[in-house]
């Protein structure tokens, strides 16, 4: 291995490896307390929201650092008619979840329709939006906070209230959730069948593949983390649900982006919008589809959000714009648009939550916390500037 | 004999793969109006940035002597100093400013924290007054038309005292009145204040009109230098300086079968997107046949990108009119997806800017155009699409490592044949090429002519748009003549030569009052 390819490995590889030396610096100031299984099941409870609309806003950002202001008051909007809905008004749940996506996406297309067809600035749009749906919030709720917490049924399928978790299935002994150890082994073992075969599929053809250690290391590792996070699960209460409904938007946004026409076009607009349109592709329902999308994860994202404070407040959702903007730029998502991918999206949130997670836990002064969070994502995205700008920080005049 | 304010020696200036300028000298006396001619491409403006210090000292071999005394610039404020002023065909003016504050943008007055508005108005009127513009210094540039505004360019390098002002195609969008008004201007101050200029310029008409001196430069090369008075300054005899070389086997050669007509554009108008009362294109038939290469010959501005994007699922232009007849039948080609279906291929001029995505890999710039045919329900079958990549890498020998490099670390050749390969691969029956080798060296040029040989041999048409006569001579079965939006001559390839084609240019040009 030359110099050359460990230069490109750490390039290409770098949040993770910040993220490793994140976890191992907050692991040896707060004693390994970040690594308790009940703090990594919180991790992913605490931050799920972040995951859901980070991944919406990718798309937005591919189509060429085009940003999303308006998701946190969408969040709170569609919380509060949710909750008033089923408080107030007495719909079934399974109504009231389908209401609030249909409202979500028609706020997104509202939005979107602006942004792409008459071609108002998405900042000015969106910040609009957040205004108004702050505003509606308010109104909808005349102010006060309704709380859901004897709609059981659907606290504990978005991830809220004490017994949000995946029972076990075996039994177990109370200590060790079998269901969950068992659900990572069949996510491991899926990941490695696929990257097999995709690897003999691929050499048989006579393509182009990684280097065999590369490729060893990179399946290991990543069935290592899948198993380790887990077992950690597993100590603790088992799967939470709301992981399974962001693996779900996770898994369903990868493939798109990755593997679909329309994912392409995300990637193309951002890269070059002029040669797109003259590719025949139509680059108003680009931006249309990336904003309405948008809208659709907020709504997810509002329901996962009343579900986990058991409640509905006027106040929900404040900053989580901010969250979802600072994840998808300090997961490698260029701020001119054109690059970016889930995977990376969902490091830089993993990295914002459990820089926010350690902090806590070592009493750092909750200000203090924000100058940190602030100071990484300047940091990521300089450094994201200027090393594809070949090494040179200042620009020639 | 007068001053030589200017003296360029030797110069020498190389991009990477191409010699821009190849030993040019250039002696300009004080006080006269020098011309300079020669075709596009034939690095007329590249002198003139590196005499203005856009290109810097060290980056050109040679000299310029300016005022006796050897000058090294960095940028452009170098040579404002010294009193050299450049004004582009694109003007430099801010819209939404006023006529003053554009005159002192970068040269304000008064002190660096308290603009003295007074002395900016004072001193606006005065140079206006010189130009001979009456509007007031605080009307907004945007308000006055492009003739006016040549003035305000004009006025304002006054203001910082030039000495030698540079005008690139200075008349290039004015009309007949404007231009002769800004040619007389010239004559003006060359004669009350001892102004020296050089001027850009295609129109012969004009150049014979107004300069002192004629320099012809060709293939980056100073051919020779025309007095008034003393030589033959007749258009004729500038066409022949500027177009005189020899036609070497630069051309892969092909035996021409030509079928049926294709493509037939029937009185093809096309209005300005933004100024809608000018007509870019005006008029236009023309029409292409199978296994023909069809060349449209004209300057830069006769309207033939335009014309082409028009055509091409009206990707420019508002208020398209006109016939459009593929294979026997009229289609209305209303958005980019429709020309694609119907077979048609645009190729672009600006290959980084509309043609390709530089920061994606040369397997996704090739499917782009037609990622239906790589996938299925929507889901891209990424090996096909390497496959597909890879197949056309070899058919037009791109060199590069992968089809996994980014298409930005490509030499301009090669992306050329990216861009070649995403248009081949919507298996289109015409393909318009937009000066298809633009900025390539001489040896990627010869396989992209074998390319285009290919298309046509197997029953393609191909309209070959290009700036360069030699090529559309070379390559061309018939080529029709554009200027300022009209197809003014279509010659048959074999009859078509360099002076036939520019004397069809020049006599359409505007200004026929001045001749």
């Amino acid at each position: 291995m030359n110099n050359d390819s460990v230069l490109g490995f750490i390039k290409k590889n770098t949040m993770i490896l910040v993220l490793i030396a994140v976890v191992a610096f907050f692991s040896f100031q707060t004693k390994g307390a970040i690594l308790l299984p009940m703090n990594v099941s919180n991790l992913i409870s605490q931050n799920a929201y972040v995951f859901v609309l980070a991944t919406g806003m990718l798309l937005c950002i591919l189509t060429g650092g085009n940003i999303d202001l308006s998701v946190g008051s969408v969040v709170c909007f569609v919380g509060a008619v949710g909750a008033t809905l089923m408080v107030n008004k007495s719909l079934p749940i399974w109504l009231a979840v389908i209401i609030m996506f249909v409202i979500g996406t028609m706020i997104g297309a509202f939005q979107g329709f602006w942004i792409a067809y008459v071609r108002i600035p998405p900042f000015i749009v969106t910040l609009a939006g957040m205004l108004a749906f702050r505003g509606l919030s308010n109104v909808v709720l005349n102010g006060l906070t309704i709380s859901i917490k004897d709609k059981a049924a659907f606290v504990n399928l978005f991830g809220g209230g004490a017994d949000c978790y995946i029972h076990d299935l075996f039994g177990g002994s109370g200590s060790l959730n079998l269901t969950c150890l068992f659900g990572g082994l069949v996510a491991a073992t899926i990941f490695v069948v696929v990257q097999f075969t995709s690897r003999i599929k691929k050499k048989s053809k006579g393509y182009e593949v990684e280097p065999v250690w590369k490729f060893l290391v990179k399946t290991i590792g990543i069935v290592a983390v899948v198993m380790a996070f887990c077992y950690k699960l597993a100590q603790y209460k088992g799967i939470p649900t709301v992981l399974i409904w962001v693996l779900v938007v996770v898994l369903i946004y990868g493939y798109i982006t990755n593997n679909t026409t329309v994912g392409r076009y995300f990637y193309a607009v951002g890269g070059n919008e002029k040669a797109t349109k003259l590719s025949g592709i139509n680059t108003n329902k680009v931006y249309f589809i990336a904003y309405t999308n948008m809208g659709f994860l907020a709504a997810l994202a509002g329901m996962i959000t009343i579900a986990r404070l058991t409640s509905a407040q006027p106040t929900y959702g404040q900053n989580y714009e901010m969250d979802a903007i600072g994840s998808c730029f300090i997961g490698g998502a260029s701020a001119y648009g054109g690059t970016g991918t889930v995977p990376g999206v969902i490091v830089g949130a993993v990295l914002m939550g459990v820089i926010n997670l350690g902090m806590s836990l070592m009493g750092v002064d909750a200000n203090m916390q924000k100058v940190v969070k602030g100071a990484v994502l300047l940091a990521a995205v300089i450094f994201d500037v200027v090393s594809k700008r070949g090494g040179k920080l200042i620009v020639k005049n | 004999m007068a001053k030589i304010l200017l003296e360029m020696k030797n110069i020498t200036k190389t991009f990477p793969g191409v010699k821009a300028l190849d030993n040019v000298n250039l002696q300009v006396e004080e006080g006269e109006i020098h011309a300079l001619v020669g075709e596009n491409g034939a690095g007329k403006s590249t002198l003139m940035n590196v005499l203005s210090g856009i290109y810097s000292y060290g980056t050109y071999e040679g000299d310029i002597i300016y005022d006796s005394e050897v000058c090294k610039f960095n940028d452009i404020k170098d040579s404002e100093q010294k009193g050299i002023v450049i004004i582009h065909q694109e003007l430099a003016l801010i819209p939404y400013m006023t006529i003053a504050e554009n005159m002192f943008l970068g040269n304000e007055r008064g002190a660096k924290f308290k603009i003295n508005w007074t002395e900016t108005g004072v001193l606006a009127r005065k140079y206006l007054d010189i130009v001979g513009l009456k509007d007031s210094t605080q009307t907004l540039i945007k308000d006055i038309g492009v003739g006016k505004q040549q003035l305000v360019e004009i006025a304002k390098a006054l203001s910082k005292n030039a000495r030698l002002l540079i005008l690139d195609e200075p008349t290039s969008s004015l009309n007949e009145s404007d231009s002769k008004a800004l040619l007389d201007l010239l004559l003006k101050l060359k004669k009350e204040q001892n102004l020296t200029s050089i001027i850009i310029s295609h129109k012969l008409n004009e150049v014979s009109y107004v300069s002192d001196k004629i320099t012809v430069i060709r293939d980056g090369s100073t051919i020779e230098t025309l007095k008034k008075g003393v030589d033959d300054i007749s258009e004729a005899r500038i066409i022949n300086g500027m177009v005189g070389r020899e036609l070497s086997d630069r051309f892969p050669k092909r035996t021409p079968k030509i079928g049926d007509v294709m493509m037939e554009v029937k009185d093809w108008t096309v209005y300005h997107p933004l100024y809608n009362d000018r007509k870019v294109v005006n008029n236009v038939s023309m029409n292409v046949r199978k296994g023909e290469v069809v060349g449209i010959s004209g300057l830069m501005g006769a309207g033939r990108t335009e014309l082409a994007m028009s055509i091409f699922g009206r990707s420019y232009g508002e208020n398209i009119s006109g016939k459009l007849i593929i294979n026997g039948k009229e289609v209305t080609l209303k958005t980019v997806q429709d020309a694609i279906k119907h077979k048609l291929a645009y190729v672009t001029e600006d290959r980084k800017g509309n043609g390709l995505i530089l920061t994606n890999p040369i397997k996704i710039n090739t499917t782009l155009a037609n990622l239906d045919a790589v996938s299925k329900n929507t889901v891209i079958d990424k090996d096909k699409e390497y496959e597909v990549a890879v197949d056309y890498k070899q058919k037009l020998r791109t060199k590069c490592p992968t089809v996994e490099q980014n298409v930005g670390n490509l030499s301009g050749g090669n992306q050329q044949k990216v861009l070649l390969a995403k248009w081949m691969f919507t298996d289109p029956d015409i393909l318009i090429l937009d000066e298809p080798t633009r900025g390539i060296d001489v040896g990627a040029k010869y396989e992209i002519y074998c390319i285009i040989n290919q298309l046509v041999d197997a029953g393609k048409s191909v309209i070959m748009i290009s700036s360069e006569l030699p090529e559309v001579l070379g390559m061309c079965d018939r080529v029709y003549v554009m200027n300022e939006g009209r197809m003014v001559g279509e010659l048959d390839g074999k009859e078509a030569t360099q002076e036939k084609i520019m004397t069809y240019i020049l006599q359409s040009s505007g200004n026929k009052e001045v001749k």
